[in-house]
C-alpha cells in the first residue's frame, strides 16, 4: 500500500479542480476533432469574439457592457424565448449529464458488489493516517474528523497550486502533472483493477495479452483524454477514470472518515466555486479571460463546444459564412441528431445551406452541452459506492442514494439554468445523498425487511 | 428466477420515460416512504417488542399511514406539475405546453409505480441469486413468483392511478381521487392474507383491470378505438376522444389535442405543438403531424 501513497501526489490533483460545474457558455472549447481546428479557426475567431457579447455571460463585466450596446429593441422578446429554450433544453442538458453519472455509478456499483478486492480492509492513505479501529465511539469519531481536516487542507493546497500554476501560465508544468496522473490511472490502476476482476471470475489471462490490452487502453485513453478523438471514446474514457479513482477512495478511505470527508468536501466545494476568491472560481474566471477551455483531462462535456453563432440574433452583423454555417448546423439539428452525437456534426462540417435558419438560438442551445467537473462524478460515485459497500448488502440504500444524487444534479442543473455561471454542483447531490444513506439505512431497512418477510405490500 | 425478472421489467418497459421525470417522481414516492418508516420505527422503538399483536398492529398501521402518505404525496406532485405546465404554458407563444397534463399523469404514475416495484423487488432479486431454498423453512414455495406477481400488478395500478388522480385532480372530481386511496388501501389490505394468495392476488388484478379499463376511458379512448386500433394497424387517424370535462383553461391541452381550425374532428396532433412531439397516449400507436401549420 505504500506504493500508492508516493503516487497519490499526481492523483490527488485531479480530483481537486474538477468539482465545478461550468455552464456551457463558459469557455469556448476548441473541438478536438482533427482537420477542423484548422479550417474553423478563422470563423471561431469571429465567432468567439461574438459570443462573448451575447447576453449570456454574466461574468464578464465587459461582455455585459458590449451586449448593452447591441440591439436593445430586441432585449425583451429575446429574453422571453431564451427562458423558453432555457427550460426546453435545460432537461435535454439534465438527460445529457444523467447518462455518464448513471453509468460511472453503475460502473461502480457493479464492481463493489462482486469484486471482494475493493470492500477490503488494507490499510489506508496516507493522507488520512489515522486509524479507525478504536474501541470507543468518541475517539474514532475524532480521528474520522482529523482525517477530513488533513484530506481537505491537502485539496485545498493542491487546488491553489493549480491556480497559481494557470495564473502565472505555467502551463508546461500543469500538462505534465495531468498527463502524469492520467497514465498512472489509466496503466496502473486499470492494471490492478483487471487483475482483480480477472481474480474474481476466475479467468485466466497470460501476461502478453495483459500486456496487449493495457498498453492499447492506456495508449488510446492518453490520446483522446489529452489530445484529439471522438467525444463518446473520450467521455466513456473520462467515465472509467472517474470510476477508476473511486473506486481507490472507496477502498481506501475508512468508513466514518469517507462520510465526513464527503460532508467537507461538498462545503468545500460550495465555498470554492461560490466565493469571490474562492480558488475554483478564479480557475473558471481566468479561463474565461483568456478564453481558453479548462484542461480536458478535468472536465466532462456532454457535447462539443461548437463556437456557435450568438444567441442575439444581429443578423445585420453577420457575415455570409456564419449564416451559411448555421444554416448547415440548422439543417442538422432538425434532423435531429442525438444529445451525443454531435460527432456527426463534426463530421460534416462542410456547410451547404440547405434550408433557411428558423431559430438560432434553439440551435445554439442544441450544440452547447453541459460540463461537468470530473471530481464531482468521483464523488458522486464514492457516494454511491460507500452505500453500497457498507449498508449491510442492501440494495434499497443503494438506490435511494442512486435516486437522491440525481434529484440533486437535476435542481443544480436548474440552477444553473437560471443562474447562468459556474455553479458547484457536489452540494446538494451530496446533502440529498447523505440524507438518504442514513435515513434508508437506519429507518427504511428495518421497515421493508419486515414487511418483505411478512410478503405485505405498500 | 427468469420470471421474476421479466415481468418486473414487462410492467415497467412499456413506454419510454423521459428519465429526469422519472427521477422526480422515483424521489417524492422514496421521500413518503421515509417518512412512513420513521413513523413506523418510532412507534416499533417505543412499544413492546416481545409483544407479537403489538408488533403487527403497528405493521398494519405502518402500511396503512405508508399508503395515505403516499397518496398525499401524489397529490403534492400534481401539485408541482400543475405549477411547472402553467409556467410552460405562461412562456409558450400559443397557450399550450408541449406536455400535456394527461401524459405527465401517465409518467406520474409509472414512476410512482416503477420505484414502488423496485424497492419491493430488489433486494428478494439479490436473494435469488443465492441457493435455491425457497420455502424451506415451512413457509410457501411459491414465494418468488407470487412476489413478482404482486409487484407487476402494483406497478400497473400505480400507473392506473396516477391517471386518475390526476385526472380527478384536474378536473375537481374528489370521488375519484378517494376512489384511487380507497382501492390503493384495499390491495395493501389485501396482501395481509399472504401467503394465503388467493386471498391477494386475485382482487388485486380485479382491481387493476377496473382501474385499467377506467383510466382509459378517462383518456378518450372507447371500445371502437381499440377495436380500430387492433385491426387496422396501418391508420394514421385516431378516432376522436371527447375532450373531457370542461373546466380550466388547459383543458383543451388534456389530451395534448387542440381543435383544429377548417379540419373535420378525426384528427388530432398529439402535442400542442408539434415540434416532432409525438406521444404515445392510450392507443399505442404513435403519430406525429408534421409542421406546426395546425
Amino acid at each position: 500500500m505504500i506504493t500508492f501513497m508516493n503516487n497519490s501526489d499526481s492523483e490527488e490533483e485531479p480530483c481537486n479542480e474538477r468539482t465545478s460545474l461550468m455552464s456551457a457558455e463558459s469557455p469556448s472549447v476548441p473541438s478536438y476533432q482533427d482537420g477542423l481546428q484548422a479550417s474553423e479557426a478563422g470563423e471561431a475567431q469571429a465567432h468567439r469574439k461574438r459570443r462573448t457579447g451575447s447576453s449570456r455571460s454574466p461574468n464578464n463585466i465587459a461582455d455585459g457592457e458590449m451586449s448593452e450596446s447591441g440591439v436593445p429593441v430586441r432585449e425583451s422578446t429575446l429574453e422571453n424565448e431564451e427562458e423558453e429554450l432555457t427550460l426546453k433544453y435545460g432537461a435535454k442538458h439534465v438527460i445529457m449529464l444523467f447518462v455518464p453519472v448513471t453509468l460511472c455509478m453503475i460502473v461502480v456499483v457493479a464492481t463493489i458488489k462482486s469484486v471482494r478486492f475493493y470492500t477490503e480492509k488494507n490499510g489506508q492513505l496516507i493522507y488520512t493516517p489515522f486509524s479507525e479501529d478504536t474501541p470507543s465511539v468518541g475517539q474514532r469519531l475524532l480521528n474520522s474528523v482529523l482525517n477530513t481536516i488533513i484530506m481537505i487542507s491537502v485539496i485545498v493546497v493542491m487546488t491553489v497550486f493549480l491556480v497559481l500554476l494557470y495564473k502565472y501560465r505555467c502551463y508546461k508544468f500543469i500538462h505534465g502533472w495531468l498527463i502524469l496522473s492520467s497514465l498512472m490511472l489509466l496503466f496502473l490502476f486499470t492494471y490492478i483493477y483487471l487483475g482483480e476482476v480477472l481474480k474474481t471470475y476466475n479467468v485466466a489471462m497470460d501476461y502478453p495479452t495483459l500486456f496487449l490490452v493495457i498498453w492499447n487502453f492506456g495508449a488510446v485513453g492518453m490520446i483522446c483524454i489529452h489530445w484529439k478523438g471522438p467525444l463518446q471514446l473520450q467521455q466513456a474514457y473520462l467515465i472509467m477514470i472517474s470510476a477508476l479513482m473511486a473506486l481507490v477512495f472507496i477502498k481506501y478511505l475508512p468508513e466514518w472518515s469517507a462520510w465526513v470527508i464527503l460532508g467537507a468536501i461538498s462545503i468545500y466545494d460550495l465555498m470554492a466555486v461560490l466565493c469571490p476568491k474562492g480558488p475554483l472560481r478564479m480557475l473558471v474566471e481566468t479561463a474565461q479571460e483568456r478564453n481558453e477551455p479548462i484542461f480536458p483531462a478535468l472536465i466532462y462535456s456532454s457535447a462539443m463546444m461548437w463556437t456557435v453563432g450568438m444567441a442575439k440574433p444581429d443578423t445585420a452583423a453577420r457575415g455570409p459564412s456564419q449564416q451559411t454555417w448555421d444554416a448547415a448546423e440548422d439543417g442538422r439539428e432538425n434532423h435531429r441528431s442525438p444529445s451525443h452525437g454531435d460527432s456527426q456534426m463534426s463530421e460534416t462540417r462542410s456547410p451547404v445551406p440547405t434550408r433557411p435558419i428558423t431559430s438560432l438560438e434553439e440551435l445554439e442551445e442544441e450544440e452547447r452541452g453541459v460540463k461537468l467537473g470530473l471530481g464531482d462524478f468521483i464523488f458522486y460515485s464514492v457516494l454511491v459506492g460507500k452505500a453500497a459497500a457498507t449498508a449491510s448488502g442492501d440494495w434499497n440504500t443503494t438506490l435511494a442514494c442512486f435516486v437522491a444524487i440525481l434529484i440533486g444534479l437535476c435542481l443544480t442543473l436548474l440552477l444553473l439554468a437560471v443562474f447562468k455561471k459556474a455553479l458547484p454542483a457536489l452540494p446538494i447531490s451530496i446533502t440529498f445523498g447523505l440524507v438518504f444513506y442514513f435515513s434508508t439505512d437506519n429507518l427504511v431497512r428495518p421497515f421493508m425487511d419486515t414487511l418483505a418477510s411478512h410478503q405485505l405490500y405498500i | 428466477t427468469g420470471s421474476v425478472v421479466v415481468l418486473t421489467c414487462t410492467a415497467g418497459a412499456v413506454v419510454p420515460v423521459p428519465p429526469r421525470s422519472l427521477s422526480c417522481r422515483a424521489f417524492f414516492w422514496l421521500v413518503s416512504l421515509l417518512l412512513s418508516s420513521l413513523i413506523w420505527f418510532i412507534t416499533v422503538k417505543a412499544s413492546d417488542p416481545r409483544d407479537e399483536l403489538l408488533q403487527k398492529g403497528l405493521l398494519i398501521f405502518g402500511v396503512m399511514f405508508s399508503v395515505l402518505l403516499q397518496e398525499a404525496f401524489r397529490f403534492l406532485y400534481y401539485k408541482l406539475l400543475r405549477k411547472a405546465i402553467e409556467g410552460l404554458v405562461a412562456l409558450s407563444e400559443d397557450g399550450c405546453s408541449p406536455i400535456s397534463i394527461q401524459q405527465m399523469a401517465y409518467v406520474a404514475g409509472v414512476g410512482f409505480g416503477l420505484m414502488s416495484g423496485t424497492f419491493s423487488m430488489i433486494n428478494l432479486l439479490a436473494d435469488a441469486l443465492g441457493p435455491g431454498t425457497t420455502g424451506i423453512h415451512g413457509d410457501s414455495q411459491l414465494y418468488f413468483l407470487t412476489s413478482a406477481f404482486m409487484t407487476m400488478v402494483l406497478i400497473f395500478l400505480h400507473t392506473f392511478w396516477g391517471i386518475l388522480f390526476f385526472h380527478g385532480c384536474e378536473h375537481r372530481r374528489w370521488w375519484e381521487i378517494i376512489a384511487v386511496v380507497i382501492m390503493h388501501l384495499a390491495v395493501s389490505g389485501s396482501t395481509f392474507c399472504n401467503p394465503l394468495y388467493m386471498g391477494s392476488l386475485v382482487p388485486s388484478y380485479l382491481l387493476m383491470a377496473t382501474a385499467a379499463t377506467w383510466a382509459y376511458l378517462l383518456s378518450g379512448g372507447s371500445a371502437q378505438n381499440l377495436r380500430r386500433f387492433l385491426l387496422c394497424k396501418s391508420c394514421s387517424v385516431i378516432g376522436t376522444g371527447d375532450p373531457v370535462g370542461s373546466s380550466g383553461y388547459l383543458d383543451q391541452c388534456w389530451g395534448g389535442e387542440r381543435v383544429p381550425r377548417g379540419l373535420e374532428q378525426g384528427h388530432h396532433s398529439l402535442g400542442c405543438q408539434t415540434r416532432g412531439d409525438a406521444g404515445v397516449w392510450g392507443h399505442g400507436q404513435v403519430v406525429a403531424s408534421p409542421g406546426g401549420s395546425e
